[in-house]
């Protein structure tokens, strides 16, 4: 069963420490624009949302790239990117819908979560468990759980 | 270079010349960053006599080496300068981002001269630096500007800046990041203010490496298991926050109550952690890097305290809480709000308030210097609205701004102002723990509890149990942690990362991320080189060995009622084997000897 990134925004305090993770292992260097995990905080409210690839299954990115760089593996929910077809096009850049593919200047590359090859270091990086690495037919299980339980509290107060 | 940028970012607010430094790595190396670099840079460069609301004082921003790092929740920053409050060197730290955006801006410190003839900001964003007309935010609350800077400048950008407390001068005005996140003690927003400097918004997009990523590699693993598995700093501070103190504090009887009139109170539950946790809390949050979490988004719903932000932490609720004899956690967390958005320090604010209570209940204020407002203990819409007043410097609170040591000495009563060394004690009671008391009275900035917490073993029994009413083997045990906190808070290290690791951890992280090898003897070395540095310039601006004290109530007055009964504090008897061990004279001086041990001579 492939598994995907869960994000869980009520979990996640902010600390970043998911981007120093990917930043750390993808470029050996600490420098969060060149992390492909960012969180963005409102700090009037408290609460922080992490945003990475989904990996779509019908994917804008791989879709629109005209050499194959930005592709399926075979066999797997990854969309992988490869750097030696990339001809710096950027239409990935424009065409993934939640702003998660970036072109960094520094590296000239396109930085996409690949879930390091399904070890992502950003899950295993975050102290909260805000962001966990699910098999997608059951990724919204502790969610659910947790609005049952409060149900199932409401019942026991009725009975 | 690692860990260090190597660039030094110097602004002359007077001149509006900007220029870039290098990093001084020799200081770098014996005063590590942070705290430690910044204090070596200020006792350099400014008298130690001069006014520190004048151009003349200096105001620094400094992240530590491991800021920027994924050290576990070491992402802090300092603020120093010479402190309005206590006119001694102040380091103020805070969390958030702010801190390890300066490093991704490419520099170790930002230090600030002179002073603004109209309200400034600066504006950093990367190798562009460059000030800014503040005219449009200057009046506004913390949260407003961090909004409106971001607009014009950057969304995503961090803001470190003063509220109207600040440009007003509130002698414990703080300066805030990130809307929530305080640099509190001893006035620096004040310093801020004077400078007509309303904020600094940066953007950093460079990078922070790394000397030895192997060894760094298993530095941060041993201390992300040691932390996470320790129960207060693996779960406790995440579940309850600091304000879990509240009831433990107050099982030993040492609960400061009613201006320190007592160290215990009966309602303490109402605004403790586990009360925190149940009726506020919205969720968690960390600082940048953090692995501990005990940051609090709480709201409150009451109508008549409504609010949402962050807080309040131990120290917060316990002074606008049992110190003013108040149970009420609405209006507690409430007051705290308004500290958040008028850049306020709560410590002073609400042991200033308990004063002003204490002296109004003792018959030595009366409503005629309060403009009509009776002032008793336990009023907690009096209290709210005297941390608004004293924000904005109106009525009676112009009065409460200049902190209790001053408000109690104007009225001829210095001896009902909690202070040491004119700042504020926090919320652990010196009568029924001993050693506190003295880190209180020997404390460089005055009534301080972070820089010295030996809280740790004498109440939470961290990492070692001692007895809190003992006096013997407090003196070693105080220098030591104030030894590991000043070396610890230079790396920009979180203090709570020792529920979970000390010296050993933390100079294994240093040596990997500088390159530079400490060993555990080097680091604590280090933090006693700062300790010194920041006495000589004490000794320079005003105090001597008889300011070395706690309040007189403290050794008079025994604690009436609770698990501390009776008690009082002893701290004339620890103090000479306190200077014997620190290598000082018997004036708490430190010797030629100890200063040319520590290459400061």
């Amino acid at each position: 069963m492939a598994k995907f990134i869960m994000i869980q925004p009520d979990k996640c305090t902010g600390c970043k420490n998911c981007v120093q993770a990917c930043s750390y292992v993808k470029e050996k260097q600490f420098r969060p624009s060149a992390s492909r995990i960012h969180v963005y905080s409102w700090e009037r409210e408290g609460i922080s949302v992490p945003m990475m690839c989904q990996q779509c299954s019908d994917a804008p990115c791989a879709s629109v790239c005209p050499t194959g760089a930005m592709h399926r593996v075979d066999g797997s929910s990854l969309i992988d990117y490869d750097a030696s077809k990339c001809i710096r096009c950027r239409m990935c850049v424009q065409a993934c819908p939640f702003g998660n593919a970036i072109y960094d200047s520094v590296t000239d590359r396109i930085l996409k979560c690949d879930t390091c090859h399904d070890d992502p270091s950003c899950v295993a990086a975050c102290p909260v468990k805000a962001i966990e690495y699910v098999d997608e037919n059951i990724a919204t299980r502790s969610r659910k759980k947790v609005f049952a339980t409060k149900f199932k509290e409401a019942f026991k107060e009725v009975a | 270079m690692n860990g260090w940028t190597g660039t030094t970012l110097r602004v002359n607010l007077t001149t509006g010349d900007i220029k870039k430094e290098p990093t001084n790595l020799q200081d770098a190396r014996n005063f590590i960053g942070a705290r430690g670099l910044a204090s070596k840079i200020l006792t350099d460069e400014i008298d130690p006599k001069i006014d520190p609301l004048s151009p003349a004082n200096k105001l620094i921003f400094a992240p530590g080496p491991l800021s920027g790092t994924m050290a576990p929740s070491m992402g802090r920053y300092d603020v120093v300068c010479k402190a309005p409050l206590t006119n001694l060197i102040a380091a103020s730290n805070s969390g958030g981002s702010f801190g390890p955006e300066l490093k991704f801006a490419g520099y170790d410190m930002v230090i600030l001269e002179g002073a603004a003839k109209k309200p400034a900001y600066l504006w950093i964003k990367d190798d562009a630096v460059e000030l800014r007309d503040a005219s449009a935010v200057w009046g506004m609350n913390v949260p407003d500007t961090t909004d409106a800077l971001r607009a014009v400048t950057d969304e995503d950008a961090k803001v470190a800046c003063i509220g109207p407390a600040g440009e007003k001068k509130v002698l414990f005005a703080s300066i805030m990041n990130e809307m929530g996140r305080a640099a509190g003690r001893s006035g620096v927003g004040a310093v801020m203010g004077s400078k007509m400097l309303k904020a600094i918004v940066v953007v950093g997009t460079k990078p922070v490496t790394v000397a030895d990523p192997d060894a760094f590699e298993k530095a941060v693993m041993v201390a992300r298991e040691k932390i996470s598995t320790h129960p207060v700093g693996g779960t406790g501070l995440r579940v309850y926050g600091t304000d879990v103190l509240v009831n433990i504090l107050n099982s030993v009887g040492s609960l400061p109550t009613r201006n320190f009139h007592d160290g215990y109170f009966a309602n303490a539950d109402k605004f403790g952690g586990e009360s925190l946790t149940a009726k506020y809390l919205t969720r968690p949050r960390g600082c940048f890097s953090c692995i501990i979490s005990c940051g609090r988004a709480t709201k409150v719903t009451n109508p008549k305290f409504a609010g949402e932000g962050e807080g309040p932490e131990y120290e917060s609720a316990w002074c606008f809480g049992s110190d003013c004899g108040i149970d009420d956690m609405d209006a507690i967390t409430k007051a705290n709000y308004i500290c958040n958005d008028l850049g306020l320090d709560t410590i002073t604010m609400g042991s200033t308030i308990a004063c002003a209570m204490d002296l109004y209940e003792s018959g030595h204020i009366s409503l005629k210097d309060t403009g009509g407002m009776a002032v008793p203990f336990g009023d907690p819409e009096l209290m709210v609205k005297l941390v608004e007043m004293t924000g904005n410097r109106e009525g009676f609170g112009d009065q409460l701004a200049e902190g209790s040591y001053r408000l109690a000495t104007r009225y001829g009563h210095p001896e009902f102002s909690m202070t040491a060394k004119m700042q504020e004690m926090a919320a652990y009671d010196p009568r029924g723990v001993q050693g506190i008391g003295l880190n209180f009275a020997t404390n460089n900035r005055g009534g301080c509890h972070v820089r010295g917490y030996t809280i740790s073993p004498e109440v939470l029994g961290v990492p070692f149990k001692v007895d809190q009413h003992a006096t013997e083997g407090k003196p070693g045990l105080v220098i030591t942690f104030q030894n590991l906190t000043a070396a610890l808070d230079s790396c920009g290290t979180c203090l709570f990362t020792t529920f979970g690791i000390g010296a050993d951890e933390l100079a294994a992280l240093l040596s990997a991320v500088t390159g530079i090898q400490y060993s555990t003897e080097d680091f604590m070395k280090a933090g006693e080189r700062i300790w010194n540095l920041e006495r000589m310039f004490d000794l320079k601006s005003w105090i001597t060995a008889k300011d070395d004290k706690i309040p007189e109530r403290m050794m008079k007055e025994a604690i009436h009622t609770g698990p501390s009964k009776g008690e009082v504090s002893h701290v004339d008897q620890m103090l000479p084997e306190y200077y014997q061990l620190r290598g000082w004279d018997a004036k708490g001086v430190p010797t030629p000897e100890k200063l040319k041990e520590l290459s400061l001579a």
